[in-house]
């Protein structure tokens, strides 16, 4: 494998992605991230010169919705994925910026 | 000698359009509704759930960008900004990093210099986030997403301001042309138009830029001001101490006037921007730029030269009524009714504009029709109402949008018309104030203004104070 994750670099996605790893579950990740980036390389080695990166498989474009008013108050369904509720709203733990 | 320090400011304007729904759900946008009762599963950030593009933001996007001299982008795209935090469901905001739909642009501002050039780097499409409440009682937060997914545009300024005069100039173009575009109404009060302002300070002379703050929560072209005049303050003492500026984003008290850090941008910010799958790129044709340029409103400029050459009012009026697209749709259909510019611009400009100071109201929140201004400056052209009654009238027109004829009509507040009545009032005035007759034929002219007085009042104001000035001389 010619790409090497670091501890480092496997705590700092972990943090990123909020996932709290085994040392097991670590070192299985940085073997496969590793092999992923060994992937990427290799198309690396194409030569695409002129060809325009693609973001999408399908050669659609232009989705578009009118501006009309279309969702009536649907509050009831939408809370009960909340973890919590309270007035109406979504309870969730304390956050400060 | 004291170092010479220059303020370096660069701006990042959010704008929220006046789409009647999100940018990528049919929820509606309305302001002020019961907690998440506008909300669906594409804007709580359902797993599953599709976002659709909203046509009209990318026509405002446009608008906007061409009136700010923008290049349209017309192969764009939208990309996913990651994040956690609970305003934002879905995780990630959908905005435009690599594409976005405008850019190189620039304004005009006036200084004292001259014409400047504040150039726009570019301007994004992007999505709102939801309204955060901390409840001290529970020790919880509480989340509303009627906000999520509300659209907005966020215009980035090149780093090309030097004060806080030339930063509010340049916000009030933006406000403008984005008001005259119908794209948003622009209250900093409110959140529909929030400036984050970018500052750094280098010595006079110097042409690498120091290290810059980022500062929030501006909410009045004055907080905006003052925040600058501090933020210069504290960087330009910290050089002078030997310190060092942190690059970071510091939040504005403006109750306390000073500033403290939010967060350091040095444990970094790590967005892992990438396309975002669920929307196909936005492809705008030549034909659909061009039909969109052709729609472009006159905007304040051409409507300032318009009215120069068109009406005969003053300059500075002039300035007042096209600084607010309300007003100047106002004026122009009470002139295309009355045809008197000189007169329906002295009630926008006076009682209209003390009424709007009175009751702390911006010209947008304006109510009453054209067709009403009209009606009632007709009514004192014909005499039909004296200028204390039309005043009065006026100020109830003002809050409640009568009809002034109407109302007249109902509160009998026409003028008496009637010589004989008014003869016969000014006589009674004249019997009952020998003194102030005595005085007036003595020579103190003044004295005629207390018999006027009276007159007017024994007449219930109802009568055209300059008849009775003539018939009071006649009588005397």
């Amino acid at each position: 494998m010619a790409n090497v994750i670091s501890d480092e670099t496997i705590e700092y996605v972990g943090i990123l992605a909020k996932l709290e790893l085994s040392d097991e579950e670590k070192e299985q990740a940085k073997k496969d991230m590793g092999s992923m980036l060994d992937y990427i390389d290799k198309l690396g080695e194409l030569d695409t010169t002129g060809i325009e990166p693609m973001s999408h498989v399908f050669s659609v474009q232009n989705v578009f919705r009118e501006d009309v008013v279309t969702n009536g108050d649907d509050s009831e369904n939408i809370l009960k994925n909340a973890p919590g509720e309270k007035d109406n709203m979504f309870m969730v733990p304390k956050t400060f910026e | 000698m004291a170092k010479q320090y220059e303020t370096v400011i660069g701006l990042e304007v959010h704008v929220e359009l006046a789409t009647k729904t999100k940018i990528f759900c049919g929820c509606s946008t309305a302001f002020g509704g019961v907690p998440n009762t506008h909300t669906c599963p594409v804007c709580t950030g359902m797993p599953g759930s599709l976002p659709v593009l909203n046509k009209q933001v990318v026509e405002y996007a446009i608008g906007v960008g061409l009136a700010t001299n923008c290049k349209i982008t017309q192969y764009c795209k939208f990309d996913r900004k990651n994040y956690f935090y609970p305003d934002n469901p879905q995780n990630y905001q959908i905005s435009q990093l690599y594409l976005p739909i405008c850019r190189d642009g620039y304004v005009e501002i006036r200084t004292p210099e001259g014409d400047k050039k504040i150039g726009i780097h570019e301007i994004h499409m992007e999505e709102d986030a939801g309204k955060l409440i901390h409840d001290e009682w529970e020790d919880c937060s509480l989340v509303d997403y009627n906000r999520s997914g509300v659209p907005l545009i966020e215009i980035v300024s090149e780093p090309d301001m030097r004060s806080a005069d030339e930063v509010i100039a340049y916000l009030e173009k933006l406000r403008m042309f984005v008001q005259y575009l119908g794209a948003s109404d622009c209250k900093l009060q409110e959140g529909s138009m929030r400036a984050d302002v970018n500052l750094s300070v280098r010595e006079v002379g110097t042409t690498e830029f120091g290290t810059r703050t980022e500062m929030k929560n501006l909410n009045s072209f004055r907080a905006i001001a003052r925040a600058i005049e501090g933020e210069r303050t504290r960087q330009i003492d910290l050089l002078e101490s030997g310190e060092k500026v942190v690059q970071e984003t510091r939040r504005w008290d403006d109750s306390k006037e000073c500033s403290y850090p939010m967060r350091s941008k040095e444990d970094a910010q790590d967005y892992r921007y990438f396309p975002d799958p669920d929307l196909v790129p936005v492809h705008i044709s030549d034909e659909w730029l061009e039909s969109i340029r052709g729609k472009q409103p006159e905007f304040r400029e051409a409507k300032m030269e318009r009215y120069k050459r068109e009406y005969d009012i003053p300059e500075y009026d002039i300035e007042i009524i096209t600084g607010s697209k309300h007003l100047s749709d106002l004026f122009e259909a009470t002139v295309a009714i009355c045809s008197q510019p000189k007169k329906v611009s002295n009630w926008l400009m006076v009682e209209n504009l003390r009424l709007l100071k009175e009751r702390e109201m911006d010209p947008e929140d304006i109510r009453f029709s054209p067709e009403h201004l009209a009606a009632l400056i007709d009514l004192t052209e014909q005499k039909v109402i004296n200028s204390t009654v039309a005043k009065e009238v006026f100020e109830v027109m003002f809050d409640q949008d009568i009809d002034p004829v109407q109302y007249v009509e109902e509160k009998g507040l026409k003028t008496v018309n009637d010589e004989g009545a008014l003869r016969k009032t000014v006589e009674e005035v004249i019997a009952a104030n020998p003194q102030s007759v005595e005085d007036y034929r003595n020579g103190k002219e003044k004295a005629i203004g207390f018999l006027v007085g009276q007159t007017m009042k024994a007449m219930k104001g109802k009568a055209d104070p300059a008849s009775v000035n003539k018939l009071l001389k006649e009588l005397l």
